[in-house]
């Protein structure tokens, strides 16, 4: 899409409801869908951007990998394994996604709670990012369970009120529902239903609280989840009263970084789709949430250094585990804290940006570490998993990435909705120009009035 | 400022979540100590008296109605490598050398904790410990998450992943609905030939463990494996070794399981009561006198 719009700078691309010239009529929903463009013409941009290719690739081989799994049961596609019965699916999936969407509930609360509106460009792009985790995180979890159309069980046929899981299942649902509410703003704003939207921003600060709640205790139970397994986690990555501390904090940079990584990439990727607000602000607001991020990562190191003093589990530190531990802490929180800091200190995005990596790799690995690398540590075997159980895991992750360009190709996430009819009627005569760096279609009018982002 | 309608709107949707979610919090404290049912059975197991002939695991395939194993139960080669339960076979014997000592064999099943993991940690409720002190399965509402997996301590229960339609938990049931239930032993109980097992109310085997200690102290190590750790478990192990060189968790807790999850499950109804005012007492204050809240969204002038 990118090199398209540099060959053809003149495409009018939808952000609006209505078009600009043809007497401004209403943008058609296939035309919405294809952004504006003709069919020839989005299937041209398409085939032409490379990154598509290798999703083609990828869903070549994974969907029917995915299919033979549901046809031929979970021993075909992972191996079946009776020790470590959690792998990939959870273990990634579940566990790595759901942190690293921890940023709906960070973004809306700073935005109508805490009235951070400085903070409103990436506030959509944060709660997108939060629903799509849960989604995938959800679908990962449909892939890993023996029996998932079952799944509404423990809502409706049967309750197990003692476990952890039950709790997870309750919050996981209910913040779904959440999300979707907070999401559905930029929807009806696209399919061009107002009512819709008013009465979603009515319950902005009652959706935003109850995030708050879920998120806390949902991110907290998933670390709960292990301390039913005391004697199969090394100590070092476990701590009865500690679990879910370290869980819940860790969640909290990981979602920040998830959306400082992610809106780097869009910045890189689609800058054509981000409008002027967004593109002046976002070094800014990188900053703001690398501060964010420095003291999420700082006070995780703290808990977890608590966490091995208060279980006198020093010894362990010399042992090979032990180097591994270090490892984790040193990559994944101590090089990321330092990169965050002294990116905010000096102002240099590229550090942060850097941190922001590092960050969510440390979230990913701690949670690999406890549910799956030191599993069942006193075995002495590390269980590798089978090909499919990676190529499964590997498509899915690419229907994310593919389901989240689709919708910020589209939705109003990276840019203002005009909808105001004196916003383009004054364009009629003139089609939009699109410069090279300056991506959105007439970026002028929208700012001044309506919006006091920045003052 | 947020006017009072928004305000109470905020306090429904909040009050709404904590409502439907309330159930998790409220019904974990009913989970206290339980040191199970008065009038439990169990099984004291002899690892002195076991030649690993290997007859408790054909019993215990016939009475379960398994399909055949690889290889017949009398072949001894199984015995070169460490093996574990399976949705195939509930029960297994294992080898064990131990230096200057004979070698040892050790049968391995469920062991029907007084408050089992496996139980506390499904969020179906698909286990059910009998008065008997079974630990048994409900197949019909398992969604197959396989948490009791992670959680049982002795790595008990088995999946059967092969099938792609009904796959389900497999493990031990103390033979409930066709033997315990009635008073009658569980056929690996029955069948051994060197009386390895003794089936018998649980509180009575503790007394007839430490009294075989007592009375032999030379033979036994101090200890009857199982009558405290986890909160105690139905079936009791002695042993003329170390446990951990017959491949049981010596440094297991004594506490259940579930005694470990609790620290977390108490700050669920702290989280759900003080949250909601906490941070909409916050909102209050960070955005007091700023005039800006909910406009701040070109909210008005909308024309479709």
């Amino acid at each position: 899409m990118k090199q398209y719009l540099k060959r053809n700078p003149t495409t009018q691309i939808v952000n609006s409801l209505r078009k600009d010239n043809d007497r401004g009529r209403n943008w058609t929903f296939m035309e919405k869908l294809l952004m504006g463009l003709t069919p020839q013409q989005y299937i041209a941009q398409a085939i032409t951007n490379p990154f598509n290719w290798f999703l083609a690739f990828i869903f070549a081989v994974g969907i029917p990998v995915i299919i033979g799994r549901f046809i031929f049961g979970l021993e075909w596609a992972t191996g079946g394994p009776q020790s470590n019965a959690w792998g990939l699916f959870l273990g990634f999936g579940l566990f790595g996604m759901v942190p690293l969407s921890s940023s709906g509930f960070q973004m809306g609360s700073a935005v109508e709670v805490f009235g951070r509106h400085d903070m409103e460009p990436l506030e959509r792009l944060g709660i997108l990012n939060g629903i799509l985790g849960y989604l995938f995180a959800v679908i990962f979890l449909m892939c890993d369970l023996g029996q998932p159309w079952r799944l509404p069980y423990p809502m409706v046929v049967s309750w197990g009120p003692s476990s952890v899981l039950f709790l997870v299942a309750w919050h996981v649902a209910t913040y779904l529902s959440v999300q979707a509410a907070e999401v559905s703003t930029p929807f009806f704003e696209w399919m061009g239903w107002p009512a819709g939207r008013t009465a979603i921003k009515k319950m902005a600060l009652g959706l935003a609280v109850a995030g708050i709640i879920l998120s806390t205790l949902h991110q907290g139970a998933l670390g709960a989840l292990s301390t039913y397994a005391p004697g199969k986690i090394h100590p070092l990555w476990y701590s009865a009263s500690f679990q879910w501390l370290y869980f819940f904090v860790s969640s909290l940079p990981g979602g920040l970084c998830m959306v400082i990584v992610v809106s780097t990439i869009v910045i890189k990727t689609m800058a054509w789709r981000c409008d002027n607000n967004f593109n002046i602000n976002l070094d800014k607001l990188h900053i703001s949430l690398a501060k964010g991020a420095s003291m999420g990562l700082f006070t995780y190191l703290t808990i977890r250094m608590i966490g091995v003093a208060h279980d006198n589990k020093w010894a362990y530190l010399g042992t090979g585990w032990g180097a591994w531990w270090l490892f984790e802490i040193g990559f994944g929180v101590v090089l990321s804290l330092l990169l965050l800091t002294t990116g905010v200190r000096n102002n240099n995005v590229t550090l942060i940006r850097l941190g922001a990596w590092t960050t969510i790799l440390g979230v990913i690995l701690n949670r690999l570490n406890v549910y799956m690398i030191t599993f069942n540590w006193k075995h002495g075997v590390i269980e590798i998993p089978p090909w499919r159980e990676f190529m499964i895991t590997i498509t899915i992750y690419c229907l994310y990435i593919a389901t989240y360009r689709f919708i910020l190709y589209r939705w109003p996430i990276l840019f203002r909705w005009k909808t105001k009819y004196s916003e383009y009627t004054v364009l009629a005569a003139k089609p939009a120009t699109i410069p090279a760096t300056i991506p959105a279609v007439i970026p002028v009018i929208a700012e001044p009035e309506a919006c006091p982002v920045g003052k | 400022m947020i006017d009072r309608r928004d305000f109470l709107k905020g306090c429904l949707a909040c009050g709404v979540t904590a409502a439907s979610i309330g159930v998790a919090g409220k019904n974990a404290f009913a989970a206290g100590s339980f040191e199970g049912y008065p009038d439990s059975m169990g099984v004291l197991v002899d690892l002195t008296r076991c030649v690993g002939c290997r007859s408790c695991e054909a019993a215990c395939n016939d009475e379960q109605n398994l399909p055949d194993p690889d290889l017949p139960f009398d072949d001894k080669s199984v015995f070169k490598e460490q093996r574990r339960t399976t949705d195939k076979a509930y029960t297994v014997v294992n080898k064990y050398e131990v230096a200057n000592k004979d070698t040892l064999f050790r049968k391995m099943q469920c062991n029907h904790c007084n408050e089992p993991a496996c139980l506390t940690s499904c969020f179906v409720n698909a286990y059910t410990k009998t008065k008997e002190g079974a630990v048994i399965y409900n197949s019909k509402v398992c969604v197959g998450c396989r948490n009791c997996m992670i959680a049982c301590p002795f790595n008990i229960p088995a999946y059967s992943y092969s099938s792609p339609t009904n796959p389900m938990v497999k493990k031990c049931i103390f033979c409930y609905e066709t033997r315990v239930k009635n008073g009658r032993p569980p056929a690996c109980v029955e069948i051994c030939p060197q009386q390895v097992m003794t089936f018998g109310h649980r509180a009575d085997l503790i007394k007839m463990g430490h009294d075989r200690i007592t009375s032999n102290p030379a033979k036994y190590v101090d200890k009857l494996y199982g009558e405290k750790e986890v909160g105690g478990t139905s079936w009791m192990y002695l042993s003329s070794v170390d446990f951990d060189k017959v491949g049981l968790d010596n440094h297991m807790q004594n506490e259940p399981i579930i005694s470990n999850v609790k620290d977390f499950l108490g700050t669920v109804p702290m989280v759900l009561s003080i949250w909601p005012a906490l941070f909409t007492g916050i909102h209050l204050l960070a955005t007091k006198n700023k005039g800006g809240h909910g406009d701040h969204d070109h909210e008005e002038g909308d024309e479709q």
